[in-house]
């Protein structure tokens, strides 16, 4: 039974913290929390049962399908209403308005569209095997969900260090200043970031979808949530800390679930977000910002 | 004559009241705006208050006023309970921490038996009248008006437009900050206490997210600049969508363009001060002419 | 009055203040400067309590001030302005001066909303007293304007009587006249000097070489983070190493 949970409880992390790596991406770059990282993870997942019930895509493609939809949300998002208050000095809040206005509208167009009801990937999508792996009994559509979170985390990390634009993004993230200095073309570096962290984001959202197999318009807002602890439980803008904390927090959930009360799930990424920020706000791995004079 | 007045006002006056609802929680977020700090947990906020202020009158028979002014108190004390660990942090925690706020006040309102769950609480007597929330809105409009012109208004000011220089001026922020918070948390509570006592029925569907987003629309369409600004925002985005029913479910999205378009161009939303003294002008040249 | 005792600063690794020393004796103009980038504002920003040094401290009158939050070391008798102005925009005149006011004030909440006449009379008094600090820098005509309507060098003089609205003991000064024509630098200087009179010590970041040594009784010279000389005017301007690393070739004769 433990062992059981041990399954789950890795799942659940994966999403999470490939859901988190986008969302804290975008605030070491950026500096910006975007609220419509949720709509986003919930617009892969859409994109993602299309492939699949409509065009019969395989589990690589609908993958792909997902990743593309979402990227290009997250381009629009930055082209339209992100990058614009980057050109003028805005109040700090600004762009996080923007963000929770881009939220409203995806969210509540594709509620027009697809109403509230519960969908669900074919039933056969992926065949119910399991497996017996060092003791724990792992289905396969969680090993498959494991096996891709690791795998995107692990091009990403190669992206970030091995490449030329991942070398920018980093730049970037560190001083966009002295990047620019650099001859770093900062404006497509930021745009990048959103385009790939928010691809990330609809990738959580269409293995979540798999995971659970259900796919709603509500779905954005409690992963919304749970990315806000997550990050803010691993240091925001650190990309260590956003796969920690997803751990944490898939860890946390799954077992209060199995051994206290599923009634208070929902509650539980809050628990830990408030206690986190009472004892060390700087989350596990995070420096604490400094103020300029 | 009177008859059309009689049958106007059973239609609208529901609608009526939400604009002075509506109205009150727009000065909520705006206290908080005011200083430079964004809550999204206003919403949950209305929700304890109307809770508590129901559940007073209902269970307790505690008279109006004393509800109302519970369901005040107790959401203020949470908000003192939230900001004092968030507040010292910079300005994007408050936001963080308030979102999943609305979330948690929905799971315990849930799962308690006093609030009746997913059901809702039915049947909450109906004593909310006209007087109560012009009453309330005044005390309001006046505090916000002694608050702009004395020492705290412009210390809130200040730490707005630039923390760090507050800072130096021996202004210790999160102080205010946490007030602040807490006051506009108090705000919210009453209104929901209000709203509570006049639409009979309430359930923890009305205090999450959406709502939340709603009231910051109020405040930031309307302009955070003057007590006015949100007063017109909120006034203006309760009758409107009655004209956009027609919309249905896209309806949502207005918010969400309005609150795009507000923020790109905009950025002082549509009262600010300098509304007045372009108004002034306006009619000096008109008589001029 | 204000001691610093072998700060050191690091920003991720980059060292930029390396055990720095130095005492600002009371009464006195303390003049900091250094090329570009050397790490004086950042010795400003260490002692107003903006950023916490790597190692070493602060104290003032005794008085260990290393680490405290700003608004506590402001309550102290610090007070500064700062490099890129940072005047309250939105606000007039009159009410930035009253926000560096701010612990002069103390009626409470309950008299602001019933208007009582405690309010109303602080109110009174100490807004003739925020003209009187207006006056000291001439922006008293301009009192009811929005900050932002100033000029630069307007702008720079209303944060000085911020400043001073704080009741300092001490008021660090950074670079103030930056993006001034030399009239209006000499003007400023003269107020400094002026201020300096009535019993404020200041210490000062200035990049002007005649600036500093034409009123400055004690100077340091901080170079790539490091405090490389000290001294009277006299000293400084016969100091090679002085010469060598900040002033390059420019000319010294002030
Ligand atoms: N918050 C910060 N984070 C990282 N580096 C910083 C920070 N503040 C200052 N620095 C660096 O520290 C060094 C010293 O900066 P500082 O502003 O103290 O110099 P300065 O002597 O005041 O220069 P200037 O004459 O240009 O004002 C510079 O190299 C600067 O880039
Ligand atoms: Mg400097």
């Amino acid at each position: 039974m433990f062992l059981q949970q041990i399954a789950n409880a890795l799942a659940l992390s994966a999403v999470y913290s490939l859901f988190a790596i986008g969302f804290t991406l975008i605030f070491g770059v950026l500096e910006v929390i975007t609220l419509a990282h949720g709509a986003v993870f919930m617009m892969g997942a859409f994109a993602g049962l299309i492939a699949v019930t409509k065009f019969n895509a395989g589990l690589a493609s609908t993958l792909l399908v997902s990743m593309i939809v979402s990227g290009l949300a997250g381009y629009l998002i930055d082209l339209i209403a992100v990058g614009p208050l980057r050109k003028r000095k805005f109040h700090h809040l600004a762009p996080m308005i923007a963000t929770i206005g881009c939220a409203t509208i995806i969210t509540s167009t594709y509620q027009g569209i697809f109403g509230a009801e519960a969908y669900r990937f074919p039933f056969d999508f992926v065949p119910s095997t399991s497996y017996d792996i060092v003791g724990i009994q792992l289905t396969l559509l969680q090993l498959i969900i494991i096996g891709i979170s690791l795998f995107l985390m692990v091009v990403l990390i190669f992206f970030l260090n091995k490449t030329r634009w991942g070398k920018a993004v980093r730049a970037v993230a560190e001083n966009p200043r002295t990047a620019a200095l650099l001859g770093i073309p900062v404006e497509q570096v930021f745009r990048l970031t959103m385009s790939i962290s928010s691809a990330f984001g609809g990738a959580a959202g269409v293995l979540t979808g798999l995971n659970f197999n259900t796919i709603h318009t509500f779905m954005g807002g409690p992963i919304l949530h749970r990315g806000i602890a997550v990050i803010i439980l691993g240091g925001m803008g650190d990309i260590r800390g956003a796969m920690a904390g997803g751990l944490i927090l898939g860890f946390s959930e799954i077992l209060s679930v199995a051994y206290i009360s599923s009634d208070f799930r929902d509650a539980i990424s809050f628990g830990l977000l408030f206690l986190i920020l009472l004892v060390r706000p700087s989350g596990i791995f995070g420096k604490v910002i400094e103020r300029k004079g | 004559m009177p008859e059309l007045i009689t049958s106007f006002w059973q239609t609208y006056n529901t609608l009526f009241y939400t604009v002075f609802v509506h109205g009150m929680l727009a000065l909520s977020i705006y206290i908080t705006l005011s200083c430079g700090q964004l809550s999204l947990g206003n919403a949950a906020f209305m929700g304890i208050g109307a809770y508590t202020a129901a559940l007073l009158t209902m269970k307790a028979g505690a008279p109006f006023g004393i509800s109302l002014i519970a369901g005040g108190f107790l959401p203020a004390v949470v908000a003192l309970i939230i900001g004092i660990p968030t507040l010292r942090l910079s300005g994007v925690y408050l936001a963080m921490a308030t979102l999943g706020f609305g979330e948690v006040v929905r799971v315990v309102i849930l799962n308690m038996e006093i609030t009746g769950g997913s059901l809702g609480l039915n049947g909450v007597p109906l004593k909310t009248e006209l007087w109560h929330l012009i009453l309330v809105m005044g005390i309001l409009i006046y505090f916000f008006i002694k608050l702009r012109n004395s020492r705290f208004g412009r210390i809130l000011e200040a730490i707005n437009e630039d923390e760090v220089a507050a800072s130096v001026m021996g202004i210790r922020a999160t102080y205010y900050k946490v007030w602040a918070f807490a006051i506009g948390a108090f705000i919210a509570g009453v209104a929901g206490g209000l709203n509570a006592h006049f639409t009979f029925f309430i359930s923890p569907r009305e205090y999450g997210f959406e709502p939340a987003v709603d009231i910051l629309t109020f405040a930031v369409l309307g302009g955070t600049r003057t007590l006015w600004g949100p007063l017109a925002g909120s006034t203006i985005l309760t009758i409107l969508p009655e004209l956009f029913r027609f919309l249905g479910p896209y309806r949502l999205a207005l918010n969400g363009i309005i609150l795009v378009l507000v923020v790109l161009y905009l950025p002082n939303g549509i009262v600010n001060r300098d509304t007045f003294t372009n108004l002034k002008r306006f009619f000096k040249k008109e008589e001029n002419a | 009055m204000l001691k610093g005792e072998h700060i050191t600063k690091d920003f991720g690794g980059l060292r930029v203040l390396g055990d720095v020393s130095f005492e600002v004796k009371e009464g006195l103009i303390f003049g900091l400067i250094g090329p570009n980038g050397a790490g004086k504002t950042t010795v400003f920003n260490i002692i107003s309590g903006l950023l916490k040094p790597t190692s070493g401290r602060v104290t003032f009158d005794g008085r260990d001030i290393t680490n405290r939050p700003p608004y506590e070391i402001t309550g102290y008798g610090i007070s500064r302005t700062f490099q890129n102005i940072r005047v309250f925009r939105e606000m007039t005149l009159l009410e930035n001066v009253l926000v560096g006011m701010h612990r002069l004030f103390s009626y409470s909440a309950f008299s602001m909303f019933f208007d009582l006449p405690k309010k109303r009379s602080e109110e009174k008094d100490l807004r003739e007293k925020a003209f009187e600090i207006l006056s000291i820098v001439r922006l008293t005509e301009k009192a009811d304007l929005k900050a932002e309507s100033l000029s630069y060098g307007e702008q720079r003089k209303l944060e000085l009587a911020r400043a001073l609205a704080t009741e300092p003991k001490l008021l660090l000064i950074d670079e103030p006249a930056a993006g001034m024509n030399p009239a209006e630098t000499e003007e400023l200087m003269e107020e400094i000097v002026h201020i300096n009179g009535k019993g404020y010590t200041i210490c000062l970041i200035e990049h002007d070489m005649k600036v500093v040594m034409g009123i400055c009784s004690h100077i340091a010279v901080l170079n790539f983070g490091e405090l490389i000389a000290e001294g009277s005017p006299d000293d400084i301007k016969a100091n090679p190493e002085v010469i060598e690393a900040y002033l390059g070739k420019e000319e010294l004769s002030a």
